[in-house]
């Protein structure tokens, strides 16, 4: 534009406030991606090691590249690099989009675990296994539907000449109770062997996710990890309020149903494999924001955070109860919880410093 | 159309024209708060839009600066429709400080600031070191340079409504619209405020547009003054011809004496009210013809 302000006496870069706040925050963003990476590097070792047939970490990375008899090739490359994969990639789906879902609410508490999409999702996996006697991939899709179409009924009723965030949470939260209540009536009033099987679909987990389901789940989030670098941009100023928002010239209806639909995605996608996993997508984001903490909404570190946290749940999950296999949902919350707190008090001590 | 003489040695603005209303109506849920309302707002002038609470000034701003939609009629900048012209386009134009702001949690004073170059990035734009030259520019004419680096929820009510200031100027625009941009503030922030807008008009030429509560300051402020009530323009034009005591009782419905304002000999509106306390003064000077 042509308008320049009266022109100064240039400050010299290093006495430049602003400058060096962006560098310090570029500094700090590294910092805790590059420390979220060493950590989970860490964990997928502990993963590859770990179990039944116990490898040295030596024998478990050569394995883990192709080099090793064939038992550890077998362990590692069918067994636990896929449950690895499958950890880190939901984590990352569900970081991703409890980020997206927040950021564009403006509510920490709007994640699709407690606006009922995530449970819609598992509604139309069971109803794909019990109720249309349907297997694989077919149920990944039934859960996809779910998602979807709570997604679109919470939409109908919480739009009105626009998207207002807390009438969204609050229809969003009522469908939650409803898909929990039907979930809840499908599971009791099935046989007692289908009802075991379909119990994956309300807890979640990552232990038997197969080759083909995989390759859905990576691919899919690869294409929406795409959408999403297009859309962040609406992000900070959506952070602000929508009159703020569409001041600074962003479309703010569009904006959020493009958000919504790209969150709703990931969710449905994540689900649809390795079902609901509880807590992910509502403490990775408060936990990413913690950490980076500049008022935005922290998506890259939600999606390490999401990764991370999933796979030290599923390490947890796997060994830490000796002798019963949890499934990696039930311990999701257990180890995000005390963190976010630990995070949630140490906080407030520095600010009131 | 209101002419600027061009014997004010305040820059006009290359950019934009004046911003006109054409039989504009704005509701909500159907119940018309504005009807068919035809306003012009001068190029490179302070305007203050002041009346009764209700009387649709809010949402008159709103309807301009594009934040709620109109029912009916056009805005336009000069020889430009604002009300087709694409979003980002008209954010680099026309800035608008609504009337509620809150800052995100964590975000520091200039990070906040900074958001005010959306409008000028790309698609995957970064902020350059232009912006960031933007950036400080704006902390200094709002005078919060100091305040750069801290977290914008701990400052007060004054520092952090100069911090918002800062981020519509930011925006680099030739209009600003602002929204009771005194509302929470002190007398004194109040006029510290007031002078800083009318600094940027001096200096930059920036339309300033304000929804203003307080007659006295907004008659001491606005060269030309729009006084609504009930959804109507009543009277415009400058404060000294507009602001008398019969608009007032029209506006307001208030018993009022307007003498001129000791400082700057700018109408004052003085409300009589029903317990007037005190010895009763004759007004040193009277308006009254």
């Amino acid at each position: 534009m042509t308008t320049t302000l009266p022109a100064t006496p240039s400050a010299t870069p290093a006495t430049d406030p602003v400058g060096s706040l962006r560098r310090r925050r570029r500094r700090r963003l590294a910092l805790v991606l590059g420390a979220l990476a060493v950590l989970a590097v860490a964990l997928a070792g502990l993963a590859l090691t770990l179990g039944a047939a116990s490898l040295t970490p030596g024998r478990a990375l050569l394995a883990a590249v192709g080099v090793g008899d064939d038992g550890d090739l077998f362990i590692v490359q069918r067994l636990r690099l896929p449950r690895l994969a499958a950890a880190l990639l939901a984590g990352a789906a569900f970081g991703l989009a409890g980020a997206l879902f927040q950021s564009t609410l403006r509510n920490p508490l709007a994640s699709p675990d407690i606006l009922g999409i995530a449970t819609g999702a598992s509604v139309g996996a069971v109803v794909a296994m019990l109720g249309l006697g349907l297997t694989g991939l077919a149920v990944s899709a039934g859960a996809f539907v779910g998602a979807g179409v709570i997604a679109l009924l919470i939409w109908f009723f919480a739009w009105r000449q626009g998207l207002h965030s807390i009438r969204f949470v609050l229809v969003g939260v009522g469908f939650a109770y409803l898909a929990s209540s039907v979930l809840a009536w499908m599971l009791a009033s099935a046989d007692q062997r289908d009802a075991a099987s379909a119990l994956v679909w309300t807890v979640g987990s990552v232990a038997d996710v197969r080759g083909t389901e995989l390759g859905v789940l990576g691919l899919g989030l690869a294409v929406l990890a795409v959408v999403v670098a297009a859309i962040s941009r609406w992000q900070a100023p959506l952070a602000l309020g929508d009159d703020h928002a569409r001041g600074l010239g962003v479309p703010t209806d569009a904006a959020r149903v493009g958000t919504l639909l790209t969150a709703v995605g990931l969710v449905a996608l994540a689900t649809s494999v390795v079902g609901p996993l509880a807590f992910v997508a509502l403490v990775a984001p408060a936990i990413a924001r913690r950490l980076v903490d500049d008022g935005g909404p922290a998506l890259s570190v939600s999606v390490a955070t999401g990764a991370t946290l999933v796979l030290a749940a599923d390490i947890v999950a796997e060994h830490a109860v000796l002798g019963v296999a949890a499934p990696t949902g039930i311990v999701t919350g257990l180890v995000g919880a005390p963190y976010l707190l630990w995070l949630l008090a140490t906080h407030e001590k520095r600010t009131r410093a | 159309m209101i002419d600027v003489p061009h014997t004010d040695t305040r820059p006009a603005h290359g950019t934009t024209g004046a911003l006109v209303a054409h039989g504009v109506s704005i509701g909500y849920d159907g119940h018309r708060v504005i009807e068919d309302l035809d306003l012009t707002l001068p190029a490179g002038r302070v305007t203050a839009v002041v009346g009764p609470n209700a009387c649709g000034k809010s949402t008159l701003l709103r309807g301009l600066a594009r934040l709620h939609p109109l029912e009916a009629g056009r805005v336009t900048l000069g020889d430009r429709d604002v009300t087709t012209m694409p979003r980002k386009e008209l954010a680099r134009s026309v800035g608008v400080l609504p009337q509620t702001s809150v800052a995100p949690d964590g975000v520091r004073v200039a990070e906040l600031v900074g958001r005010g170059r959306y409008p000028h990035q790309g698609w995957f734009g970064r902020h350059s070191s232009d912006d960031d030259a933007v950036v400080r520019r704006a902390l200094e004419a709002t005078g919060v340079a100091d305040l750069a680096d801290r977290p914008v929820a701990e400052l007060s009510g004054g520092q952090r409504q100069r911090v918002w200031v800062a981020m519509v100027l930011a925006q680099e625009t030739g209009v600003v619209l602002l929204d009771e941009p005194t509302t929470f503030l002190d007398v004194a922030h109040q006029v510290e405020l007031l002078d800083l807008l009318a600094d940027l008009n001096a200096e930059r030429g920036t339309t300033v547009v304000m929804v203003l509560h307080e007659l006295n300051l907004a008659a001491r402020y606005a060269d030309h003054l729009v006084v609504m009530s009930a959804g109507r323009v009543v009277a415009e034009g400058p404060p000294a011809e507009v602001l008398d005591a019969r608009t007032v009782l029209d506006a307001f419905g208030l018993d009022a004496q307007v003498v001129p304002d000791p400082v700057s000999g700018t109408p004052m509106v003085v409300p009589v009210g029903r317990h007037p306390r005190g010895r009763r003064h004759t007004p040193f000077h009277s308006v009254d013809k």
